[in-house]
């Protein structure tokens, strides 16, 4: 397997030399890590987390890099296209020589450049994609995932929602691969805690194009105990606003996935809606001495408030550090040992693991209530909800994916 | 009962925001055969200038609708300039090459309103004094519904008034039925179609700023919106107002209780109706005979056979290419493999479009069909990667086969719309059907067979089907097949009065474009190793129209050159920030030079080169 | 007697209004014949129902004993029916001797030929039909920088080119100089002579009717008024009637024609 590797490694950059810096690099060289993102397709999520990584390079760096070597990150635009993103990725690995790649939101994106990862036998960390297929049903062995997935940020909601009195249960998700996970796991998740919940209608809008107004109406026509929500971005405030005017929120609880990210509740304004059940991140309300200090440190640089995103990127760059601290070395089989069960011990949102079995995480998200607190939508009553909690044990997740 | 009625309401204040929107299209394309891809800009800065007017004079409601005009207004004014700094200098280039301009300024608008608003969504004020609902048979109906409800049809009965009561009207109707006559009465051209941008660039922008009570103001408003717009005109028929309503009411009505049967349905509703509307009415509804053409533009040069030089340099440049992995990086083998697989479908989309006169916005679904059948064939059925590549373009081919049946029926825009639908239809139910086609998550693991999977490998492989499809796409042009689709293109009368079935042989060359990119697809798959449904998306349509027409639709090389263009600059530009901005700026200013197109251009400045040197040894 | 084309009893109404009413007529082999008549007299609706542009509602057109209605105009070309337009319908993008190329490659059924080259293909037998209607120095011409009266015999070169036993001609001299159509009509006459090829034609131009036609055939408001040789129509008093009253009309219109 090594022979093969280096064989291939050898061949590879043959017509590389003279072009690159060269296999052998010395102490003083930085690490270079390739960061994909969408960043002109969704800027409002990828701009914060650039900002998030760039935060804990500039860190890491600060504090003597990774063994005396600077970390050095080359970060392209993927345009939102899963080819373009391949072919970034590809110059990266045999034009750039980076030692792993890191990044991407869109799901499909993240599930194409984690099977390239596979095929050309580099690191992945997914740091943003939800979807369970990356660490699951197409899950490799190159490709870790750094957030709480669908399934994990559903069975949270899910928790919640079997205290709830509500029997009669209504879901609006957009119809998509995320939206079908998301209600999947969510049924799945609650049926299991609460037998006796029946789900009486489904609404699923084609994503980014909801027409809310029916949708509500679809959704009253049903009469819900309560609802389950998993519509996002611009979909989420045309839902919000049309089903606030039909009253449609009125005496009728509201779990809803995502809604308490900075990124997608202060859109919201004055209009959010009070005491939804939501998974998120209340930036101004954690009081750990890790996310003051990261709160302040991002303050400082850019001045303003942390979002998901800068808190994902920001994370991120910790996983990373971490495994080449722990690999001590930039080849790809020490790397990917050294992420086998990976413990980054001090993060703002407390230590996480990398779990061996399936390569997912165990960064946990925030579950609370909306509010409006002095007119700024935000997060109350919240707790944090370790991944860990909320994942099958590792022998069940081996079993969800492909045998290597 | 009360339940229907107010789903009805719904349904019609939506028709009334979608009316807005595509009137000012149907307006613009009448009179000036525009295909205006900026539309869509137009309306997303008619609302953030709404939402920034709005929320700074904080006025009540008289601020709210002077906010409103005012935002519709200046968009107005940023279609005068649209038009007199770009549209004006290439109303004479080619058939719908002003949609390779539109396409420009869209990239531009959508860096510079990134720049200027930010990313965040922007969530603009409720109007003032129609922020509640009321109730109509007990159940709840918005207030500003209401409003639209009646807004939608007020503005048509103005357009109506204009068009009938004003000299100006007359004209822009006249023009819309026959320009030639326009142009005879010595009417002042250039002010009429400046004028009627302006308008519709008002109406667009009175359609996003009226948004902003009902939706966040976002950077996705204006991809949103466009392609629901050109259905709209569609299906009214191209520049008729009155149909443009009917058609919006009847999609949004029509949405509004589908989703109570059939929720999943929303996503290709609009485009289904099109398909059914024009299968039955090929001008729309009440589109006029002669509308789905644009201006008529000179004709093409005869073809001439590669001389001998020619021939030696393009074996030359062929050679040099063949050998480039020896010289260049793997990266860069990489990225020829994707300029060849552009240029293939480059090039069989000029087949259709430029040999054979049928303009197609929807390409990318025998692209997308090769991909996924590519994909299916390995991962599913366990089909080799040899015989996947015969079989997965033969499986595009028969996609073709069947809707290209249809679309030959039709021609000029409505042709491309329809071959929209088809593609548009096709994404739908990938991005939707997980099940089948693993949906939005695509299908992963399609890479070559180990013997070919090294870069340099897969290269030659993508240089025998890319070089060898274009090679036998321009064989199939200079043939008899190809000569009879360029005299079907050129005079339907005559071929069929030397005894062509017309139709017959548009569906065959429909079939064998679409067999063609069939190919280009599938060596895209596995030179990705995922296939995804951006595959045959709209944006990958475009992207291989904007190569056809940015790189010359009357010459064989201008897929060619465009392709090539096309990809090297994007995957350059990609890599500096705002660079749609700089990519859109590359585009006009292309169009501005060659308005014939990249080897229009070339040509042309052969030809002065020539003229120069024979005038200096004269 | 050797009938080319037998049509019997066409007739064939628009919404009510009867635009051609029970009109027969025989056509010999080697015969110039005229249709001739005022606007709206119905000569364009007969034309297309002869080269099955138009169904008849009742009636029969037979060529060489072969029905014709009901069969697509691309099939009745086939059998033998060449045909020239008002206003020239030609490939603009090719050049002369390509669009007669065209007409050959169909005619020898080589559409869908992927691999020939079709400016090689019956190269010289086009070339023998340009020069047919003196043609053959603008071959490599681009057709669209031909002035119209050169259109006209590219037309006229395109039709022969299947050897067709029947030419339909709706208008052949429109909108060319006096001069021109003289010559046009001069040469179509001698082509006609010469390959013992039919002709039906539609004319405005009485001066080109008289000097050719063999036999003329008036039609007013759909029906056959008059048939005959050139100075039996000239004397017939009910084409007179229906030209508005006496011959002075035929040199008025030849005036107004010819300004």
């Amino acid at each position: 397997m090594n022979m093969r590797r280096i064989l291939l490694g050898a061949i590879a950059s043959l017509p590389l030399l003279g072009l690159t810096p060269g296999m052998a690099l010395a102490a003083e060289d930085p690490i270079l890590l390739g960061e994909i993102n969408s960043y002109t397709r969704l800027p409002a999520f990828t701009e914060p987390y650039k900002k998030g990584w760039q935060l804990a390079v500039e860190q890491v760096n600060a504090e003597g890099g990774i063994d005396g070597r600077m970390l050095e990150v080359i970060s392209r635009d993927d345009t939102g296209d899963p080819a373009t993103a391949i072919r970034i990725a590809e110059e990266m690995v045999t034009k750039d020589g980076v030692t792993l790649l890191f990044g991407t939101f869109l799901s499909n994106i993240g599930l194409a450049v984690a099977d390239f990862a596979k095929q050309k036998q580099v690191l992945f960390l997914a740091s943003e994609p939800l979807t369970d297929a990356l660490v699951w049903s197409k899950g490799n062995k190159y490709t870790y995932r750094l957030r709480p997935s669908t399934h994990m940020q559903a069975a949270m909601l899910a928790e919640q929602a079997a205290k709830l009195d509500a029997v009669k249960w209504a879901t609006v998700a957009p119809n998509y691969a995320y939206g079908q996970d998301a209600v999947k796991a969510f049924k799945a998740e609650l049926t299991r805690l609460r037998p006796d919940v029946e789900f009486v209608e489904e609404q699923w809008p084609p994503v980014f194009k909801i027409d809310a107004g029916s949708t509500v109406r679809a959704l009253e026509a049903a009469k819900p105990d309560a609802i389950y929500n998993v519509t996002f971005g611009g979909d989420l405030p045309k839902f919000v606003r049309e089903g606030s005017l039909r009253f449609l929120f009125e005496d009728r609880p509201v779990v809803s996935l995502l809604t308490g990210e900075p990124e997608y509740l202060l859109p919201l304004g004055d209009e959010t809606p009070e005491g939804w059940i939501v998974t998120g991140y209340p930036p101004a309300a954690i009081e750990t001495e890790e996310h003051v200090a990261f709160a302040k440190a991002y303050m400082d640089k850019f001045g303003e408030e942390p979002r998901t995103g800068s808190i994902v990127g920001y994370n991120s760059i910790l996983a990373i550090a971490a495994a080449l601290r722990k690999a001590g070395s930039t080849e790809t089989e020490a790397l990917l040992e050294a992420m086998e069960g990976l413990q980054v011990e001090s993060s703002p949102t407390g230590p996480f693991m990398f779990r061996a079995a399936d390569h997912q995480s165990t960064m946990g998200a925030y579950v609370g209530k909306t509010a409006l607190v002095d007119g700024k939508p935000t997060m109350v009553d919240w707790v944090y909800a370790d991944g860990a909690d909320y994942l099958p044990s590792e022998e069940e997740a081996a079993k969800l994916r492909p045998a290597e | 009962m009360g339940f229907y009625f107010a789903q009805l309401l719904t349904g019609l204040a939506n028709a009334s925001s979608l009316f807005l929107i595509a009137s000012g299209l149907s307006i613009i394309f009448g009179v000036t055969r525009i295909v205006n891809f900026a539309h869509g800009s137009l309306y997303m800065v008619g609302a953030y200038l709404a939402y920034t007017l709005v929320s700074a004079m904080d006025l009540g409601a008289f601020g709210f609708w002077l906010g409103v005009l005012v935002a519709a207004a200046i968009v107005g004014l940023i279609g005068l300039l649209i038009e007199m700094t770009i549209l004006r200098r290439i109303y004479h280039a080619p058939e719908l090459f002003q949609l390779v301009a539109t396409f420009g300024v869209l990239l531009i608008f959508q860096d510079a309103t990134l720049a200027i608003w930010g990313a965040q969504d922007l969530l603009g004020p409720r109007a003032p004094g129609l922020d509640g609902a009321l109730r109509i048979m007990g159940e709840p109906i918005p207030e500003y519904d209401l409003a639209l409800i009646a807004i939608g049809p007020l503005v048509l009965l103005g357009i109506w008034l204009l068009f009938r009561k004003t000299r100006w009207g007359v004209l822009v109707r006249a023009a819309t039925q026959d320009r030639e006559m326009v142009a005879a009465l010595g009417v002042n051209q250039a002010w009429l179609f400046s004028a009627t941008f302006v308008l519709g660039a008002f109406l667009a922008g009175l359609g996003g700023a009226l948004q902003i009570p009902r939706e966040t103001v976002s950077l996705q408003m204006d991809l949103s919106v466009i392609g629901e717009a050109f259905v709209i005109v569609v299906i009214g028929g191209m520049g008729s107002v009155t149909g443009a309503y009917v058609a919006a009411v009847l999609i949004s009505v029509l949405n509004a209780f589908a989703i109570l049967i059939f929720p999943q349905v929303s996503i290709v509703l609009p485009f289904i109706v099109m398909a059914i509307v024009l299968t039955l009415r090929p001008h729309g509804l009440f589109g006029a005979a002669g509308s789905e053409h644009g201006a008529p533009t000179e004709p093409e040069q005869p073809l001439r056979l590669m001389g001998e030089k020619g021939m030696m340099i393009l074996f030359a440049a062929m050679a040099v290419f063949a050998l480039s992995p020896v010289i260049v990086g793997d990266f860069t083998t990489v990225l020829l493999v994707d300029v060849m697989v552009a240029t293939l479908f480059a090039v069989s989309l000029h087949f259709m479009m430029g040999i054979g006169g049928m303009v197609s916005f929807g390409h990318a679904a025998y692209f997308g069909i090769g991909a996924y059948a590519a994909a299916m064939m390995v991962k599913q059925l366990g089909i080799g990667m040899l015989p996947t590549i015969f079989l997965a373009p033969a499986v595009a081919g028969a996609g073709a086969l069947f809707f290209g049946w249809f679309c030959v029926r039709l021609s000029g825009v409505y042709l491309a719309m329809l071959t929209l639908a088809a593609a548009q239809i096709l994404w739908g139910i990938t991005f939707q059907w997980q099940q089948f086609t693993g949906g939005d998550d695509g299908i992963v693991g399609v890479w070559p067979a180990g013997w070919a999977s090294s870069d340099k490998v897969y290269f030659y492989l993508a240089f025998v089907c890319c070089i060898g499809g274009i090679w036998f796409l321009r064989r199939a042009a200079h043939s008899p097949f190809g000569y009879t689709l360029r005299g079907i293109r050129d005079s339907r009368t005559r071929a069929e009065a030397i005894g062509v079935d017309s139709r017959f042989h548009q569906w065959m060359g429909f079939t064998l474009a679409g067999a063609v990119a069939g190919l280009a697809g599938t060596i895209f798959a596995f030179s990705k190793g995922s296939v995804f449904p951006d595959s045959l998306g709209i944006a990958q349509s475009i992207d291989g129209l904007i190569m056809v027409l940015l790189g010359g639709i009357h010459a064989l090389a201008g897929p060619i050159l465009g392709a090539g263009v096309f990809v090297m600059i994007e995957d350059w530009v990609t890599r500096l920030a705002y660079w749609r901005v700089i990519f859109g700026i590359i585009i006009l200013v292309v169009v501005l030079l060659a308005p014939d197109g990249i080897a229009g251009g070339i040509n042309r400045l052969f030809a002065r080169i020539r003229a120069v040197r024979k005038g200096g040894t004269a | 007697m050797n009938t080319v084309l037998e049509a019997r009893n066409l007739s064939k109404a628009f919404g009510g209004i009867q635009a051609v009413d029970d009109f027969s007529f025989d056509l010999r082999r080697g015969e110039f014949l005229a249709l001739i008549g005022p606007n709206g007299a119905g000569k364009t609706t007969c034309f297309n129902m002869l080269n099955g542009y138009l169904k008849p509602d009742r009636g029969s057109v037979r060529l060489q004993g072969k029905e014709l209605v009901g069969i697509r105009p691309r099939k009745i070309w086939r059998m033998g029916v060449g045909r020239t337009f008002q206003i020239t319908e030609t490939f603009l993008s090719m050049t002369v001797l390509e669009n007669v190329q065209m007409a050959l490659i169909s005619y020898h059924r080589r559409c869908f030929d992927l691999f020939s080259r079709a400016t090689r293909l019956y190269r010289d037998r086009a070339e023998q039909l340009l020069e047919l209607v003196s043609m053959q120095e603008h071959a490599s011409r681009a057709c669209s920088e031909l002035a119209y009266g050169d259109l006209k015999r590219l037309e006229l070169a395109i039709a022969l080119a299947h050897d067709p036993v029947l030419l339909l001609m709706d208008e052949p001299t429109a909108g060319m100089a006096p001069s021109e159509r003289v010559a046009l009509m001069a040469l179509t006459a001698e082509i006609v002579a010469r390959q013992q090829v039919s002709v039906v034609f539609t004319e405005h131009d009485m001066d080109v009717v008289f000097a050719h036609a063999h036999r003329i055939l008036v039609l007013n408001r759909g029906e056959l008024i008059a048939e005959g040789t050139g100075s039996e129509i000239r004397e017939n008093p009910m084409v007179q009637e229906v030209y508005l009253g006496g011959g002075a009309v035929f040199e008025a219109e030849n005036e107004a024609a010819s300004a």
